[in-house]
């Protein structure tokens, strides 16, 4: 595939390695707050093939891992009405609410349906006029723009039947609230590229100065994630503090304008709830007034909401860079991506299923025992 | 966060309001909305996330750092970091402008 | 800026799933979900904790297999059965009659047996145009006809409407295995070599490009054919080959780890040699999905002496079904019941199995 094999050149990521090693020479702490790029460090080892003074603190960047645990519990909720086809992004199905989750409730004949793109949700409206069509709008600034394109589609169309649940989430905000932590070991960001592919990367500009911390603005493939990692120990060496771009083939510094004019048009910035964290003041989306009628929290009343987080799970201080799955009690053993207790080991870029996946930290064999398949000596 | 991956534009229809275009992925083709990158034509690529483009893949950059990267010797990076002018920072490898002194450093 | 989580939500101890009564919703884990049929660890986990335990005391000597082997007047016979339900019924590259028919004669192959005679069960939906049961009755003679096989035997059920999607298809079949042949899922031994043949990843991406809710062209098409003639050629060159496997739902990973589970043995993958066509990489990176868990129907795996590779790469390449195969990787001592490949930098990293089904993603 072109622009994406390249970018895997094994070669050329043992030179880059090399290059690390070379110029490191003190201990360094970097965030990565892209779950995707969380996925790729864990998946190639990466991060356990750095100098050893180097810790990449896995940051919050899963939207599906900070979704708070409300809206999935509403998502739930809505999800069982008859009248509803509840339709969201593949990622969600798995998200353990209070109780159950969406696939669960899809075995028991929800009409729950998966779709890639949220245009499809609009069309399943406008194919159903007699059914509620609910699409479940999260993600981060990268998915706005789809999920804004979305309720104008609606509102274009005239469609009565369409709403959304939005559980919009910013990084800025997020790696300030980490940074400001009087526990917080940062020292440098790779900021998520794609995320900056939309809005640029001036709302870094005045993080790096006021932290005095490097923020390099990095790509998901291997080749990337190492010179991202290269830029900002470069930076952290010589002490400088500045906003780089690495992945200069996908971003600029203004971003998408007409992307983050149509995400204005629809949402207003407003304070929200991360999971495992708690409220960050401004730092998602909320949908403005004149497209009230598209939210679903309005339409549907869900009644009150207890939510119940099983105590074992420790996300929080995963998802805030504190601790790693390894510190986790329940990692491995309650905890599986078979049976999650909390959402970074359900979603395919959380920090715990990255680490289970690649068998860290499980002893082995882990695999369950299974049922014994053809014998030699019958 | 953001699977975004780069496609080729091989096919642009207008339907009502959106610009949709057919993407090839490298032998896979899905349909996507082109209208966040409006200045985006035929043949040109784009990096798609749900269904949407979100940015133009710049080529000449693509093209100009993975020279740069298999450039790269044994003795480490013979290019020294810089600044592409005006755009706060392009790559660990930027070459340096034509007509500068070489970079000090390895090799 | 931050909040403590216990300040922030009231929450009293969690429910206890085995506690709870009605009206709470009843917890995921009572309930069969789609995922335990996907071929991966929800399937194990079903057959192990569900169904083997039910089974025990008809089938002293352990938990059902996918296939078997009795002993009938010296002679062994195999003995195999299996449903068909994918949907829709007909997708590029074939239709359910065709995979019935070839996915019950591999299931003989994979045993090392020879397939003799297949059984063919249909569950119809009230409301299937009979233009429909006719093509893949047709297909179904054609496949049949193709691995050598006869259809001796059948029956026809109706159901209404909604009880099944469209026809449901179950085969059974019988099959010889020679003496001699001793192929197994435990017989994989530290040193042998695993060999593949051929591309992977065609079946599952054939079936996904129609689902509805994905949407995608690709020019490829399923690969289901039958594999009996390949088996038969590798057993003439190597007729002790230790591990036949075709691997269906769960993709290659799926089956690999099943069968380092069961042999008790390590697998190392050179990931670069395994064939994966443009198209299927480039529809899996488009969804989020790993190849090496997507469906196959027209591969195996044979996991051969070491000292045999070369004779038995020889004899499947002569043959079309095996025009590509290639050596993938080793069974090692080390790393029991885990299934490595390398990394970029050079590290190894491990090759799950398939949990539950396989979602497309945004992140």
């Amino acid at each position: 595939m072109k622009y994406v094999d390249e970018y895997r050149d094994s070669a050329i990521a043992r030179k880059l390695l090399d290059e690390i090693h070379r110029i490191t020479t003190r201990p360094w702490a970097l965030m990565e707050v892209c779950g995707g790029q969380t996925h790729t460090l864990v998946k190639q080892g990466i991060d356990e093939a750095l100098p050893a003074g180097v810790r990449m603190i896995h940051g919050p960047g899963c939207p599906v891992c900070v979704t708070p645990l409300e809206q999935i519990d509403k998502a739930l909720a809505i999800a069982v009405r008859p009248d509803v086809i509840f339709t969201s992004y593949g990622d969600m199905l798995r998200v353990p609410g209070s109780t159950t989750d969406l696939l669960a409730l899809k075995a028991r004949g929800a009409d729950v349906r998966i779709v890639y793109s949220p245009l499809d949700a609009v069309r399943i409206a406008a194919a159903n006029p007699d059914r509620q069509v609910v699409f479940f709008a999260i993600g981060f600034e990268t998915t706005a723009p789809a999920n804004a394109m979305a309720v104008a589609q609606a509102a274009r169309l005239g469609l009565d039947n369409f709403t959304v649940l939005v559980s919009h989430v910013l990084v800025p905000p997020a790696m300030c609230a980490i940074l400001e932590s009087p526990s917080n070991q940062v020292q440098a960001f790779l900021a998520a590229g794609h995320v900056c592919a939309v809005m640029g990367w001036t709302e870094y500009e005045p993080i790096a100065a006021r932290y005095h911390v490097p923020i390099v603005v990095t790509g998901f493939e291997p080749l990337d994630l190492l010179e991202g990692i290269l830029m900002a120990i470069r930076q952290l060496e010589s002490g400088r503090a500045e906003v780089e771009n690495q992945y200069v083939r996908a971003v600029t510094r203004e971003g998408n304008r007409e992307a983050q004019e149509a995400v204005s048009r629809v949402f207003d910035v407003g304070d929200r709830k991360w999971r495992g964290i708690g409220m960050i003041p401004s730092s998602g989306y909320h949908l403005r007034p004149e497209f009230g009628g598209f939210d679903a929290e309005a339409r549907f009343d869900v009644g009150a909401i207890h939510t119940a987080e099983h105590p074992a799970c420790i996300a929080g201080e995963i998802l805030q860079g504190t601790k790693t799955p390894l510190d986790c009690a329940a990692y491995g053993t309650l905890c599986s991506p078979q049976k999650p207790l909390g959402a970074p080991m359900v979603s395919t870029e959380g920090v715990c299923s990255a680490y289970h996946s690649a068998g860290r930290g499980l002893a082995a064999p882990y695999a369950l025992p299974l049922y014994e398949l053809t014998r030699s000596d019958r | 966060m953001c699977l975004g991956i780069p496609g080729k534009v091989v096919e642009i229809r207008d339907d009502g309001a959106m610009r949709m275009a057919t993407i090839d992925y490298g032998g896979a083709r899905k349909e996507a909305c082109l209208a966040y990158v409006p200045e985006v034509g035929l043949g040109d690529y784009v990096i798609v996330h749900v269904g949407f483009a979100i940015s133009q893949l710049d080529e000449e950059e693509a093209l100009r750092t993975l020279e740069l990267l298999r450039m790269i010797d044994e003795e480490g990076m013979a290019m020294e970091l810089g600044s592409a002018a005006g755009n706060g920072g392009g790559g660990a490898l930027t070459a340096p402008a034509a007509g500068s002194a070489p970079p000090p450093g390895a090799s | 800026m931050r909040e403590k989580r216990a300040a922030a939500d009231p929450f009293a101890a969690p429910p206890d799933p085995a506690n709870m009564t009605c009206p709470a919703p009843i917890p995921e884990r009572a309930r069969v979900l789609l995922g335990h049929g996907s071929g991966g660890q929800l399937s194990a986990a079903l057959m192990r904790d569900v169904i083997a335990p039910a089974l025990a005391a008809s089938s002293p000597g352990g938990p059902l297999n996918d296939a078997a082997v009795v002993e009938v007047a010296g002679q062994r016979l195999a003995f195999t059965t299996d449903s068909f339900v994918v949907s829709p019924l007909e997708f590029p590259g074939g239709d359910i009659g065709e995979l019935a028919v070839n996915g019950t004669v591999n299931d003989l192959a994979m045993m090392g047996a020879q397939p003799l005679a297949l059984s063919l069960a249909y569950v119809i939906e009230e409301g299937l145009p009979i233009e429909d049961l006719r093509k893949v009755t047709e297909s179904v003679a054609r496949a049949a006809d193709r691995a050598g096989v006869r259809i001796v035997t059948g029956d026809t059920k109706v159901v209404g409407r909604g009880a099944a999607d469209g026809l449901f298809v179950n085969t059974a079949g019988i099959g010889l295995v020679a003496d001699g042949v001793a192929v197994g899922a435990d017989r994989a031994a530290a040193g042998d070599a695993i060999i593949l043949s051929g591309p992977i990843g065609l079946h599952g991406v054939a079936i996904m490009s129609i689902r509805e809710g994905l949407d995608f062209e690709v020019e490829i098409a399923s690969d289901t054919q039958p594999l009996n003639s390949l088996v038969a050629a590798i057993l003439a060159v190597c007729p002790e080959v230790h591990v036949l496997r075709d691997p269906t739902r769960g993709g290659l990973a799926s089956a690999l780890n099943e069968i380092a589970a069961a042999s008790g043995v390590g697998i190392e993958l050179r990931e670069d040699s395994i064939p994966i066509p443009g198209p299927v990489r480039a529809a899996c990176e488009m969804l989020g999905l790993d190849p090496l868990h997507v469906a196959n129907e027209g591969k195996l795996v044979a996991i051969v002496p070491a000292s045999s590779v070369e004779a038995v790469l020889a004899a499947m390449r002569a043959l079309p079904e095996g025009a590509e195969a290639v050596e993938i990787g080793r069974v090692v001592a080390d790393h029991p019941a885990m299934v490595t490949v390398r990394t970029i930098v050079g590290s190894q990293r491990i090759v799950d199995m398939l949990v539950g089904e396989q979602l497309p993603r945004i992140c």
